[in-house]
């Protein structure tokens, strides 16, 4: 579908076509015959292929510049470096595929197979795949509506050949658009475990992520927790502490407090993050002893707390 | 930001009618945050309801006499930016104002940004770096938080001006928060003096843009 008329009713709702918005849009006639409500026999595949995948893990943000790439990477280095848990990293970001550069992938090449496209693999226990590395130059850029990025983020579900996968984490770009819309509709039979928001501090970023909260209701999808970032900065001069994005409204531990949700912790703002990223290592190797490693990690074990908590329920429920 | 939350939009004959932030209306805005009923509620919606929108935002508000319209637009190189070049492109003079932060990471991302602009036939009046350094309120020392130099080099590669950098100034997140005019409250800031050299070069190069 490429454009729709203002006051479209939605190509799956019951007056698609029939709506007094639909007179003289092109798509009225296939709208009016059921056919976009139609579910995409991809949702079934994708089931059959997440088979082999145990947790699957949305990180969400409602704003862009929060630290959700550099999270979701994170995430995934402290997931595999237990040498027998099997991550997969998902990058869905596909106009601005940060992946790749931060895990230090960059200029890596998907090769396909008989039984579909490889991921790329940073370790033998952790496997990535994103637009980058579809690319072949830097200054690419993907200029797709969203029809044409639901349809890479099928195959990337649908396609890929990800193995027995403990988790698989999928890092997605800001908002509440065609990207998640998609990654949720696809993932409905296969189930997601939950989603991870990364807000930063202050009240406008907060806004930004009740709407993303807002959204997760709206789809059923469970929420593991809020992690707050670049929560505090401490100069490495004189030590003392300072609020680079002052959290005027309590910052995300009031929202969490005032919305029942996790607040799965906060994460300081260390400059050697930053410098990580650019060089493509990880933070928890370049800087172990950092507060901000040490907040990572304490995150990270609350996701697969949550995750594992969430197996023994679905095990007791086919048990009983 | 610009403390008109819960501010409605009307109509009149000419169209909707902006929001003006300012006492002496110099500065109208619109924006979606006034079409929603409740702040928290979440605008799921695809790429052809955006396009819409956004069609109707250039076209059905009723802007008046304007020196600049600044459009304020997500990450990315997707649906809200094909729209609005789209529905912009009848107007000259047009530019872009591409922001990156200081760090290889959004650099990477950025140089994608510029192709964008090169693709579509926008000309990039030039970019600025943001978040660039931090200084320590306690002991005035300035640390790069995000990095250093990526927006200068981004520009040079591109061969675009760069146009300055913005350094971090809690005051200035703080001012935007609870809706202060940054530039009457703290005009000793670093921010404010950085923010005001590259609005001056905006000014100048907009005239360029016309051909």
């Amino acid at each position: 579908m490429e454009e729709a008329p203002h006051g479209c009713p939605g190509a799956d709702s019951a007056q698609a076509g029939r709506g007094a918005s639909c007179q003289g849009c092109p798509n009225q006639r296939l709208c009016a015959s059921g056919a976009g409500a139609a579910p995409d026999p991809a949702v079934e595949e994708i089931k059959e292929k997440m088979k082999t995948v145990k947790h699957r893990i949305l990180v969400l943000s409602g704003k862009g510049g929060v630290g959700k790439s550099t999270f979701s990477a994170h995430l995934a280095y402290g997931l595999a470096e237990d040498g027998d848990t099997q991550v997969a990293l998902l990058d869905i970001d596909i106009c601005g595929p940060s992946i790749p550069k931060i895990m230090g992938l960059e200029g890596e090449q998907v090769h396909q197979s008989g039984s579909g496209w490889s991921p790329v693999y940073m370790e033998d226990n952790l496997g990535v795949m994103s637009v980058g590395f579809l690319l072949s130059s830097p200054d690419d850029a993907v200029i797709w509506r969203g029809p044409k990025k639901n349809g890479m983020i099928k195959q990337f579900l649908r396609d890929v050949d990800w193995g027995d996968v403990d988790y698989l984490i999928v890092d997605t770009p800001p908002g509440t658009s065609d990207e998640h819309l998609s990654v949720v509709q696809y993932l409905a039979a296969a189930h997601i475990d939950g989603a991870v928001i990364l807000t930063t501090p202050q009240e406008v970023a907060l806004q930004d992520v009740r709407k993303e909260i807002s959204f997760c209701h709206k789809v059923k999808l469970p929420i593991i927790g809020v992690v707050e970032n670049m929560s505090g900065f401490i100069c490495p001069k004189c030590k003392k502490e300072s609020q680079i994005f002052p959290p005027t409204t309590g910052g995300a531990e009031a929202m969490c407090q005032d919305l029942k949700i996790p607040l799965l912790g906060k994460v300081p703002l260390d400059p050697l993050i930053g410098k990580s990223c650019d060089k493509g290592q990880s933070f928890f190797i370049e800087a172990p002893d950092s507060p901000a490693t040490a907040a990572y990690k304490s995150i990270i074990q609350r996701i697969q707390e949550f995750c594992s908590s969430r197996q023994s329920h679905n095990e007791n429920l086919i048990s009983s | 930001m610009l403390r008109a939350q819960g501010k409605a939009v009307h109509q009149c004959d000419q169209g909707w009618v902006p929001v003006f932030v300012d006492q002496e209306q110099s500065i109208s805005l619109m924006s979606v945050g006034f079409l929603l009923e409740n702040p928290n509620e979440a605008v799921v919606w695809r790429g052809p309801k955006k396009h819409a929108l956004i069609k109707q935002f250039v076209s059905d508000v009723a802007w008046g006499e304007l020196d600049y319209l600044v459009v304020d637009t997500p990450p990315g190189t997707s649906d809200e930016h094909m729209a609005t070049v789209e529905a912009l492109r009848p107007y000259r003079p047009l530019g872009a104002l591409v922001v990156t932060t200081p760090q290889a990471v959004s650099v990477g991302d950025v140089r994608r940004e510029l192709t964008f602009c090169r693709k579509t036939g926008l000309q990039v009046i030039g970019v600025v770096e943001n978040m660039s350094g931090f200084v320590c309120p306690h002991c005035a020392d300035c640390t790069n938080v995000f990095s250093r130099g990526g927006g200068e080099e981004l520009a040079q590669l591109a061969g675009v001006p760069f146009l300055g950098s913005v350094p971090l100034d809690p005051q200035l997140t703080r001012s935007l928060e609870e809706g202060r005019d940054f530039i009457q409250e703290f005009p000793k800031s670093t921010a404010y003096a950085a923010l005001t050299s590259i609005a001056q070069k905006v000014l100048h190069r907009m005239p360029a843009l016309h051909s």
